[in-house]
């Protein structure tokens, strides 16, 4: 029994480590855009069909691959916020709507590209951390684990200590106020969506040989990432974090304890809970909606 | 003159239109004319100013009550076409309580969660929602005659008839309702929330009146599908049919009422006549999404803005 606790706990520390890369992209592009950008599960996507490309067609190696998957996606983030969000800037609901639009033609290309089946990945490694008999960690899970924490340590590193981490944050609350002080808002705007985008796509990439990867592989990370950012409060990047290890240990444990279908079913009404109880979600502040 | 000819006129042009077709162009008119019905509903949604991406679910939930009376309980076809619709009302009026404490985006996650809960019970529960693979062998309407035309479902063509008039007269209703006081009061929700609160409107009961009559009538929709197709399944309402009810409704312009029923009915055929005809089946998402990005970019109140534009200047000349 604790060895089953253990290994649903190590499973779901791995579910966090993705779902909250590509939760706080979600809410990044959010609180400087204002727009939730449907397309996001797609994104991910992109950076799974990146890997699918680079690394198991063309045999580079894993890691250039998923670098050469974020760059890739974070392109992806720049057309979108050029073509779609700045002319529809005064539009909240537009932003989403056109999003959806740019979901469909990602969908659709990827199905053109390669095809509805599920894409083979060889496995990047085998090997495996045994903790004891029935407690084990494959390393390519761990990878994915260390390359969530770097990635999301040096977010926090460039949000909070640098220049243009202030600009970013300044224009999420105020962008008004951080234009007059000279900040670029096309400018931030731009930063936001392709980091945003592109935490997305390495999330995708990162766990592109782990998962099945198929044109409609979006669907569940955007209704994952909804719940978290819901339950963690839209704009709030430490909720989504939070949030993101509170959904992956429910969903972990009721998916090992019943399963799978019941699991979203939780998930889904944890949201709703949060929606009607305190719409603001757990670390969300009241003004920014 | 010309006013009183145009309604018999468009009529006769209904009735005659599917004998020019052939029979797979048939039973896309069949679904073009639920469709119709499915949009406008959607459009009744939407004049209290909340975006629901749940509403495709709701249609389901009144084709998956018509389809386990006529299977549970043997109930008579027609009559249990009704009480799906009845039944999406009241799941409705059940779903408003939580997602009426929602506005604007929150409401729009709200609805889509719900959406996907109550897909995702139809999936979970075999017994009676047969899970994954939904309900098979769904009674179809009993044949019937009415002296000047026999009505044989098997054929596309009765189908059309029998849905049509039903359509057309629940579109009446739906005119009907939203010409009527309550109808403005919509209007008044939406536009003025706080100034029809301040005159006594209580904003939550329309809200929710209107959130169960478009239900009802998206419900009966998803009854007059099931009962021609045959089968239903969790994946017939999933997330991809909401998104083109979206487009429809966002190309067409849900400013006045026939501005969705364009937009269905203008992409609709362009998707059967051009892409299928075409060759261009696979690219229909990608078109799709690039219509939708287009309107909403240079096109932001719809196609019903062109026609105005002309029958504006038709009235000052």
């Amino acid at each position: 029994m604790i060895e089953l606790l253990a290994q649903t706990c190590l499973n779901a520390v791995y579910a966090a480590s993705y779902i909250s890369l590509v939760a706080v992209g979600l809410v990044l592009i959010f609180g400087v855009m204002g727009v939730i950008n449907f397309a996001h599960g797609e994104l991910f996507m992109a950076g799974a069909y990146a890997v699918v490309t680079f690394y198991a067609d063309l045999h580079l190696p894993f890691l250039v691959a998923v670098a050469l998957g974020l760059a890739f996606v974070g392109c992806l983030g720049l057309v979108m916020e050029r073509a779609l969000f700045r002319p529809l800037r005064d539009n909240p609901l537009g932003g989403l709507v056109a999003s959806i639009g740019f979901l469909m033609i990602l969908q659709a290309l990827a199905v053109m590209g390669y095809g509805v089946r599920m894409e083979h990945i060889p496995p990047v490694t085998q090997e495996v951390i045994v903790f004891s008999d029935k407690v084990r960690l494959p390393l390519s899970r761990l990878f994915v684990i260390i390359a969530a924490i770097v990635l999301l340590g040096a977010l926090w590193y460039f949000l909070k200590r640098t220049k243009f981490g202030w600009a970013l944050r300044a224009s999420a609350q105020d962008p008004e106020a951080a234009e007059l002080q000279g900040i670029s808002i096309n400018q931030t705007a731009r930063i936001a969506m392709f980091i945003g985008a592109g935490l997305a796509g390495i999330a995708g990439a990162l766990t592109a040989p782990l998962v099945s990867v198929n044109p409609h592989m979006g669907h569940s990370v955007i209704v994952t990432a909804f719940i978290v950012i819901i339950v963690g409060g839209v704009g709030s990047l430490e909720g989504a974090v939070v949030a993101s290890v509170v959904y992956a240990v429910v969903h972990t444990f009721v998916t090992t304890f019943y399963d799978g279908v019941i699991a979203d079913i939780v998930g889904l009404s944890l949201m709703l809970l949060v929606l009607i109880v305190k719409p603001t979600g757990l670390f969300g502040s009241a003004d920014r909606a | 003159m010309l006013k009183h000819l145009l309604w018999p006129i468009a009529l006769v042009a209904l009735v005659l239109l599917p004998h020019g077709l052939s029979f797979s162009q048939q039973e896309i008119l069949v679904f073009l004319t639920i469709n119709v019905l499915l949009v406008s509903t959607y459009r009744l949604l939407t004049l209290t100013g909340e975006w629901s991406l749940g509403h495709v679910v709701i249609m389901g939930v009144g084709a998956y009550a018509s389809a386990l009376y006529t299977k549970e309980f043997g109930v008579f076809v027609p009559v249990s076409m009704l009480l799906g619709g009845i039944t999406a009302a009241l799941i409705a009026i059940l779903l408003s309580f939580p997602l009426f404490r929602m506005k604007g985006f929150y409401f729009l996650i709200g609805s889509f969660a719900a959406g996907e809960i109550i897909r995702l019970l139809w999936k979970r529960f075999r017994d009676p929602f047969g899970g994954a693979k939904g309900i098979k062998g769904i009674d179809p309407m009993p044949d019937f005659s009415i002296g000047i035309y026999d009505f044989d479902f098997f054929e596309p063509i009765s189908y059309y008839y029998f849905a049509g008039t039903i359509v057309i007269f629940c579109l009446w209703i739906l005119w009907r309702i939203e010409k009527s006081p309550v109808g403005l009061t919509f209007h008044a929700v939406h536009w003025q929330d706080k100034l029809a609160e301040a005159s006594g409107v209580n904003l939550r009961a329309y809200r929710t009146l209107a959130f169960a009559i478009a239900s009802g009538f998206a419900g009966i929709g998803g009854a007059l599908m099931a009962h021609y197709v045959g089968t239903i399944n969790p994946n017939s309402f999933d997330v991809e049919v909401m998104v083109f009810v979206l487009t429809w409704a966002i190309v067409g312009g849900t400013g006045t009422f026939y501005g969705p029923i364009l937009g269905c009915v203008l992409l609709t055929v362009l998707n059967e006549i051009v892409l299928r005809e075409m060759g261009f089946e696979q690219l229909r998402p990608l078109i799709y999404g690039a219509i939708l990005i287009a309107s909403i970019l240079f096109l932001p109140n719809g196609l019903e803005s062109i026609v105005q534009r002309f029958t504006r200047k038709e009235a000052k000349s």
